[in-house]
């Protein structure tokens, strides 16, 4: 035993702190955003303005939102493009929830629409997880069939900013410390689930699911459990997101949120989350969603043509899994050196 | 010469997990006839044999992942059943296989205390206690892993430890390890071994599965070993050599039971020159010539499989080159050789050979698509008559030529996918474990054709790591070991001693006679 | 021992490889008379066989999407009043055609395995060149070789980046999905081009004599039958599904996976450029939203035609099927006075019926399966205890 000491080379030490921070999937995206706002502001500095940030916040929070949640589906080596519906008929619903009972506190509407968003995120879990049919095909069903309920419900209604009471609207506009109340939101759900997913069992669960659910069955973790919880957290967060969309902007109906999904997902795998799951983390998703949306008032504030934002988001969404897939390759090459030289 | 199992070694010390007399068979292939191993507190346990001789069936049923059909399996004395890995894993038997895959995205503690980890009175995992008790498990081991540490990119050998570790937090009273030096380097080798005799001093039983004689003999207390799915014997390491082993091992009368035609050979069809591929095989060269059956042998490892590969041009090589009818055969491209006329029957039916959910009649023809074609499109008539014929002339059993593959037994597969090849009308067949998984009556049929091919002058090179199948079969022996060619046999040449000595490295039976200055 | 040449077995003395590839000539392997051996080579498929054969190919999920669709027409023509119309081919054919010439390479994409997200951005990027290409007073002829070599390049850069790096196509065309869309929009902006000649855009709403069948639907005819062709009766074509299935076992037999792949993301492409084409001009207007969205119904129509998901299986005329039976129901519901939005309902709930149900079965099965396995395991266990 004493000589295995001896022999034994400290493994996994010898790492500085630096080079493991560096190493964390969130530095890319976090240095683009960073470069982004740079760079704007250094040719419009009104770019950053006490209004211009004001309005980056406002613009990223629905969208760091639902990413934070789509991005806890997709870690689970699943997907949820439903999504863009869930929010559609939520919204709708708070609207018509105000027009209703106009003098209903706040509090019951975000609690309806949370549950709202639950109920549809467990329908899709549970065909996910009872039917083992890829969430891909399940959830581009459901897409329909909410988007179809949305229509229906809907019509040609459409509830206007007038509709909302004066207190539901402020919650876009009043802010704390400079940073609008919805964000404020935003940044507890981030942190919320960031901590969930890095500190509590169900949360590191979910990553070796993603991982292998195979292997994660045989170490005893409930998987099905664990999925279904994935996609209600998923549900509720864009319900979350749905209410405060029907604060923000000044009408919802039938449409509202249609073809939302696919941005999502862009901000998820730009924010450095695996498209098959097992790795990447929330927070890394918010900071691909804002980095998202900061690019269409970047361009404007460069006076580039916004055109171009579509496609410099290809761009990015390409660049993200180009440099996950070149990183893997080159861990995969330095294993298999380092073992064929000692072989 | 089966020493009773059921008798008490040198010292009585407490068996733990016995297995007595397992049998288990796969349809209608016998994998375990009369299994037993006794693994004891305090003991480790080699269990030796070759390729094919249940192994790795008896790992499984010790592991939970298949139950034996019949025969007795004791847990600390009492008949258990493990109806899964699960329970297995729940009455403290751990097994390290040679690849451990760890979850990447999780830190070595998580990973060791996967679904269990330790909680706060919130609820939240407590990264503090996590890290000492991963941090204790790691000092008692003696080796230094930083627990905080993301498990990607760590290396096999450290895995391995972690697996190790995962073992004992587990309160593992059995540790089986599944050929965990494969991948190892001898400084990690050292270390694995310095783990498993801690462990083995604080009262742990231990198996482990090698095919080195040097590894066997340095760390076992026992060596058991298996033969042709049965128990042969168990011996005190201290007290036996290892020709003694290998004799054990292989000792049967190799009696010809192949119909091994004499076959006129003629002139070389496929000369191999330095083949390498940087850490799997190096300056491989042989050559085969028509008519001519070469066996390739060697333990699992040995890079046999790997050099075929390259040869057809499933992999790349680095260096060297490989001739066919006199023309250089471009690598990295099967259709091309194909279309040079070598065909390759691959070790993994399931996975390389055929396609499973296709029909017999597809997966027969799969080879002949530009053949059948004309002007690029396939008769759907010739394509089935073609897959009937050769039905027909291999005599593949099965309901209908329209059912998924995965329906024929094992020899009937194997018999498709020999059809397959044999439609390309080739000058050279590559059969790698072309056996394997088949019933006995199927394998003489399967023999037979080999042996018929050959006879018709076409070149054959069989990978086989069953040694009286190469030893029948083969006109030449060629060994492998560790990426090398260590040794070519003619067929009068050719003995299990010679082989399995030329194919573990351990040292001719008739150099020494006292062998056993290892220690 | 026997070890020489005694009489060659019949497995063995058959084998010739050399009379391999002529079956005709097939002395018949198993010995046996001269006239057994004229009987097989004349009929060498059992009668028995034969009809094993028909029988997949009546009940097969193509032909059962067919008989759906059958049904389906019935339905329509005896509820919905006017349904049964010429007036009703020509436009439900008309809005079905853009997805109909999408959902062929598409299905075979997700035959072997893989998915493309961006077809509709590809018909969008198109439709927007067509525009600029257009007000700038470039010919039609010169403008739809520019189309296709559009289409061209956006296949081919979603097959490089899936076969020749490697990455996940799902992600890939996300992202190309993005970047082809957001290059319609830098190339046309917010403008819209109307102004094509009036003999193009009315020959693409025109139709065949009385027959309603729009004109343009002999070119999708073509396109139709040109992937069938391929897929079911092509030496190239049979390989997809086997990489579909097993991609090693398919390049064991020397299929390059990664050209047949990319050769895929191309035809999606081109086709993709088509529609685009057909889009503008069928609307007479290009936009850079023009064909938005239809990624989702081309899926959703090509999964319910019988294609899995998981690669491997999946038939031309299912699709062909599925992609009618998704619009006859749209139409019949407009025609019916039912809010489309209903559409969308029905869609999605036979999307996900098609694909759960089959799931579900194999899931009871599987577990009444391995029920019974453990009681055996137990049983015998116990009688050996005993």
């Amino acid at each position: 035993m004493t000589t295995s000491h001896a022999l034994a080379p400290a493994l996994g030490t010898g790492r500085s702190p630096f080079a493991s921070l560096v190493r964390q999937r969130e530095v890319p995206v976090a240095s683009a955003l960073v470069v982004l706002v740079i760079v704007t502001t250094i040719a419009n500095p009104l770019f950053v303005s006490a209004q211009g940030v004001k309005d980056l916040m406002l613009n990223a929070t629905i969208t760091v939102i639902m990413a934070v949640g789509l991005g806890t589906v997709i870690i689970t080596n699943n997907i949820d493009l439903s999504v863009g519906s869930i929010l559609g008929l939520v919204a709708f619903g708070t609207g018509s929830v105000f027009a209703a009972a106009p003098d209903i506190p706040i509090v019951f509407v975000f609690a309806i629409g949370l549950a709202l968003g639950a109920l549809l995120g467990a329908i899709n879990g549970f065909l996910v997880t009872v039917a083992r049919v890829p969430s891909l095909v399940i959830t581009l069903g459901m897409l329909y069939i909410y988007r179809g309920v949305n229509n229906a419900w809907a019509g040609g209604q459409q509830y206007f900013a007038g509709d909302r009471p004066a207190a539901f609207g402020r919650l876009s506009v009043d802010t704390v410390l400079g940073v609008p109340i919805i964000t404020v939101i935003a940044i507890v759900v981030v942190v919320l689930v960031a901590v969930f997913l890095a500190r509590t069992r169900p949360g590191r669960d979910l990553y070796a699911i993603g991982s292998d659910d195979e292997a994660a069955r045989l170490f005893g973790i409930p998987v099905s459990k664990r999925v279904l919880t994935a996609f209600v957290l998923n549900g509720t967060l864009t319900g979350l997101a749905g209410v405060l969309y029907a604060s923000r902007f000044n009408s919802v109906g039938a449409t509202t949120g249609t073809g939302l999904e696919l941005d999502i997902v862009a901000a998820a795998v730009v924010g450095g989350i695996a498209i098959f799951g097992g790795s990447g983390s929330v927070v890394g998703a918010a900071i691909g969603a804002v980095l998202l949306t900061t690019i269409t008032s970047s361009l404007t504030a460069l006076n580039v043509d916004k055109f171009w934002q579509q496609a410099i988001v290809g761009v990015l969404i390409l660049t993200a899994i180009l440099v996950e897939r070149i990183a893997s390759i080159r861990k995969a090459r330095r294993l298999r050196t380092s073992e064929a030289t000692n072989a | 010469m089966t020493i009773d199992p059921t008798s008490d070694g040198p010292s009585p010390t407490a068996t733990v997990l016995e297995l007595r007399g397992a049998r288990k068979t796969f349809g209608a292939v016998v994998a375990l006839s009369s299994g037993s191993v006794r693994l004891r507190a305090g003991e480790i346990n080699a269990l030796v044999g070759e390729n094919g001789a249940g192994k790795s069936t008896m790992v499984k049923i010790l592991a939970g992942v298949h139950q034996p059909d019949s025969g007795d399996f004791l847990f600390d004395g009492h008949p258990i059943v493990f109806r899964s890995p699960a329970e297995s894993k729940a009455a403290g038997v751990s097994v390290i296989y040679q690849e451990p895959t760890l979850f990447p995205d999780l830190t070595v503690a998580e990973n060791i205390f996967v679904g269990r980890q330790p909680t706060t009175r919130l609820g939240f995992i407590d990264r503090a206690a996590m890290r000492a008790d991963a941090r204790a498990l790691f000092d008692r081991l003696g080796v230094p892993i930083d627990p905080d540490r993301v498990a990607e990119g760590l290396s096999i050998a450290d895995q391995q430890i972690i697996e190790i570790a995962k073992a004992i937090s587990l309160d593992a009273k059995v540790l089986i390890m599944d050929e965990p030096t494969a991948a190892l380097s001898g400084v990690e080798v050292e270390r694995l071994f310095g783990v498993a005799r801690a462990l083995r001093d604080r009262g742990s039983a231990i198996m482990f599965i090698s095919h080195r004689f040097d590894e066997v003999f340095g760390l076992s207390d026992r060596i058991t070993v298996m033969r042709d799915g049965a128990f042969i014997s168990e011996h005190t390491t201290s007290e036996v050599s290892t020709p003694e082993i290998v004799r054990a091992m292989v000792g049967r009368d190799v009696d010809q039971l192949f119909p091994k035609q004499e076959a006129r050979v003629g002139d070389t069809v496929v000369r191999v020159d330095g083949l390498t591929r940087a850490g799997v095989f190096h300056d491989v060269s042989f050559e085969v010539r028509a008519g001519e059956i070469v066996g390739l042998a060697g333990l699992v490892g040995a890079g046999r499989t790997e050099v075929a590969r390259a040869l057809f041009g499933i992999d790349r090589y680095d260096a060297g080159s490989v001739t066919i009818g006199g023309r250089r055969l471009a690598p990295r491209d099967p259709m091309a050789s194909i279309r040079a006329g070598i065909g390759f029957v691959p070790e993994d039916r399931r996975k390389q050979g055929l396609v499973m959910d296709m029909s017999v009649s597809r997966n027969t023809t799969l080879t002949l698509r530009t053949t059948l074609s004309r002007l690029g499109l396939v008769s759907a008539r010739r394509e089935r008559e073609a897959a009937a014929d050769w039905s027909r002339r291999l005599q593949v059993k099965t309901g209908s030529q329209e059912l998924p593959v995965s329906t024929l037994s094992g020899g009937n597969q194997q018999k498709v996918v020999l059809a397959k090849w044999l439609a390309t009308d080739p000058t050279f067949l590559i059969v790698d474990e072309p056996t394997r998984g088949i019933d006995v009556g199927t394998k003489s049929e399967v023999h037979r054709l080999i042996s018929d091919l050959a006879g018709r002058g076409i070149a054959v090179l069989m990978i086989s790591s069953e040694l009286p199948e190469v030893l029948g079969m083969a006109d030449r022996v060629l060994v492998m070991r560790e990426g090398r060619l260590t040794a070519t046999f003619d067929r009068d040449d050719a003995t299990p001693e010679t082989v399995i000595n030329a194919a573990t490295g351990a040292e001719p039976a008739h150099t020494t006679t006292t062998t056993e200055t290892r220690r | 021992m026997p070890e020489q040449t005694t009489t060659p077995s019949a497995a063995g003395s058959a084998i010739d490889p050399r009379r391999a590839s002529s079956a005709s000539r097939d002395t018949a392997g198993a010995s046996g008379t001269a006239g057994d051996r004229d009987a097989a080579r004349r009929d060498p498929e059992s009668a028995a066989e034969r009809t094993l054969r028909r029988r997949r190919l009546l009940t097969g999920r193509g032909a059962i999407m067919i008989y759906a669709l059958l049904g389906t027409l019935l339905v329509c023509a005896l509820t919905v009043p006017r349904f049964a119309s010429v007036q009703t081919t020509g436009f439900l054919l008309l809005d079905a055609i853009p997805i109909l010439m999408i959902a062929m390479p598409m299905a075979l994409v997700i035959i072997t395995g893989e998915i493309d997200l961006s077809v509709a951005s590809t018909a969008g990027l198109t439709s927007a060149a067509m525009g600029v290409l257009w007000a700038a007073g470039w010919g039609i002829p010169e403008i739809f070789v520019v189309c296709v070599l559009i289409g061209i390049g956006c296949g081919a850069l979603n097959g490089l980046l899936v076969t020749a790096i490697g990455l996940p196509s799902l992600a890939v065309t996300i992202g190309t999905l993005a970047l082809y869309r957001g290059l319609a929009l830098v190339v046309i902006g917010d403008n819209a081009v109307a102004d094509f000649p009036p003999a193009l855009t009315s020959f693409f709403t025109s139709k065949i004599g009385a027959t309603g069948i729009p004109t343009a639907m002999i070119g999708v005819a073509v396109i139709i039958a040109f992937f069938g062709v391929l897929l079911h009766f092509s030496s190239f074509g049979r390989t997809l599904p086997a990489i579909g299935f097993s991609k090693e076992a398919a390049s064991f037999v020397g299929v390059h996976v990664g050209r047949a792949k990319f050769w895929m993301f191309v035809a999606t492409g081109v086709v993709s450029a088509l529609v685009g084409i057909y889009w503008t001009l069928r609307y007479s207007s290009a936009r850079s939203d023009n064909a938005t969205g239809i990624e989702l119904a081309v899926i959703a129509a090509v999964l319910l035609g019988g294609v899995s998901i998981f690669g491997g299986r999946g038939s031309i005329p299912g699709v062909v099927a599925g992609v009618l039976i998704i619009s006859s129901v749209s139409y019949a519901l407009r025609l019916g006075g039912i809010s489309d939005v209903v559409l969308n309902v029905v869609t999605g709930l036979l999307l996900v019926g098609s694909v759960v149900t089959p799931s579900l079965i194999a899931v009871v099965r599987e577990k009444r399966r391995a029920r019974r396995a453990a009681r055996d395991v137990l049983a015998a266990s116990a009688a050996d205890a005993a």
